[in-house]
């Protein structure tokens, strides 16, 4: 029998490597995986290349991990955001790099990683500073830039619901991200507040389709950012 | 603002208000962070926009009570917003496609600098060490299929924020085609700018003043059109 489910949240985060490329879902706080992050931290991994469209609030998820050591590089479209602190002194002092990246360039490079498709064309960043240095071609009259594919080693998501096939629904805005960096990284971890029984979902309201997940791990009652970061909370 | 430098042409609610009126019924839109998000309030009565926020809500409606909110519904400055009934949710990579893909009819921008060519700079200005940040402003001027500005006319230092060519870093080339300020509007024509009105108490004159690049008055007859 197919069952996705693990133990616990050190079981989702089991074998994220040193160097590994690491997709965490979320936009802002929305969709945050802020337990299977704050996992990761214990676990210990480093030299982390992290794909995020942001770099965390405060010292709690995001902004927790990098503030340990583990982010060798960011890959992101906006680093700065209420309450971001962590990245800008990490990044000023030359210890976490950046990879800048227009938002759907992202989104699109995530997806193309996901569906074995190496480079695109796209006009966005077209004649603009973060075009420079990349191939350029013309269709009909208008200019692209070439952009890559880009897949990663592990994703860690947030669901509203899964079952054990790892069939997964979201939660109005916190999908964001998450289902393309399902499909885009060899082992995706998933943190959901249910689980029901296989057959529950509607198959025809199911957003990321079980082949994309590995692992599932049930956290009923997830934090938010902006609350931990209210009441000053830091982590580890 | 300087002691010096009276009050001229309309205020950021009245900006808001004189982009809304030309708004067609029935557009996707898109509207960035600022005076642009003022907009919303000033659809005229009998017109239905739907409003797309890039992180992931077709049909997003305004800001929820106070206690309402949902820290899992925001928009893409990442403040708490509610969905209309009619509304749809979809991952990021299907929300660019409607803005990458020309499927968004108009989005409304903030800028730093505007040229007479259309060139918007609107994402960094270029300052050493400041961390760079860009956000989806690239995807949305390269694929939405009209782009407007709205904005001061000059910066706080009274620098014209319309200018012959951009010398912050670009968010995208030749992509604007009307811009909206306190004091007048403007369309970005291949001969240039063109105004097309001024506001109340403004003359032209005073706009080519505060520009940084040669202004087409308006040619009487010549039927210059709204929208």
């Amino acid at each position: 029998m197919i069952d996705k489910q693990v133990a616990g949240l050190e079981d989702a985060v089991a074998n994220v490597f040193d160097g590994a490329t690491v997709m965490i879902g979320g936009f802002g706080e929305a969709g945050s995986p802020i337990e299977l992050i704050h996992a990761l931290i214990d676990q210990g991994a480093k030299d982390l290349t992290v794909v995020n469209n942001n770099t965390g609030s405060g010292e709690v998820g995001l902004a927790a991990l990098i503030k340990a050591g583990r982010v060798a590089k960011m890959i992101c479209s906006y680093p700065r955001t209420q309450n971001s602190t962590v990245f800008p002194e990490l990044y000023a002092s030359g210890k976490t790099k950046l990879e800048l990246v227009p938002q759907g360039t992202l989104a699109e490079r995530i997806r193309a990683g996901g569906a074995g498709i190496p480079a695109f064309y796209t006009a966005t960043s077209v004649h603009t500073p973060l075009a420079e240095g990349k191939e350029q071609r013309t269709f009909g009259q208008r200019d692209y830039v070439l952009e890559h594919g880009l897949p990663g080693d592990f994703a860690l998501i947030k669901a509203a619901k899964a079952d054990r096939y790892g069939n997964l629904v979201f939660n109005k805005t916190a999908r964001n991200f998450a289902p393309v960096m399902a499909t885009a990284c060899k082992i995706t971890s998933v943190q959901v507040a249910n689980i029901v029984a296989a057959g529950e979902l509607d198959p025809e309201a199911i957003v990321t389709p079980g082949v994309f997940v590995n692992r599932i791990v049930k956290v009923a009652n997830p934090a938010f950012e902006s609350e931990l970061v209210a009441q000053g909370v830091t982590y580890p | 603002m300087s002691a010096d430098q009276t009050k001229v042409g309309l205020t950021r609610d009245e900006m808001a208000q004189r982009v809304a009126v030309d708004i067609p019924n029935g557009s996707y839109i898109n509207l960035g962070i600022g005076i642009p998000e003022l907009i919303a309030k000033y659809v005229p009565e009998g017109r239905e926009l739907i409003y797309h926020t890039e992180n992931g809500l077709l049909g997003m409606g305004p800001s929820p009570e106070e206690g309402q909110g949902n820290p899992e519904l925001i928009n893409a400055g990442k403040r708490q917003v509610t969905a209309i009934p009619g509304a749809s949710y979809f991952h990021h990579a299907d929300s660019f496609v409607m803005i990458r893909g020309g499927h968004i009819d108009l989005c409304v921008l903030g800028a730093l600098q505007v040229a007479a060519n259309g060139d918007l700079a609107n994402w960094s200005t270029g300052k050493e060490g400041a961390i760079p940040a860009v956000g989806g402003a690239m995807d949305l001027v390269a694929g939405v299929r009209k782009i407007w500005v709205i904005t001061q006319h000059c910066t706080k230092n009274g620098d014209p924020k319309i200018v012959e060519a951009c010398t912050y870093p670009l968010t995208g080339k030749g992509v604007c085609t009307r811009i909206y300020t306190e004091l007048c509007v403007l369309d970005v024509t291949p001969d240039g700018l063109q105004l097309v009105e001024l506001s109340p108490g403004v003359t032209f004159d005073y706009v080519q003043e505060r520009t940084g690049a040669k202004v087409m008055p308006i040619v009487s007859g010549s039927g210059a059109s709204r929208g």
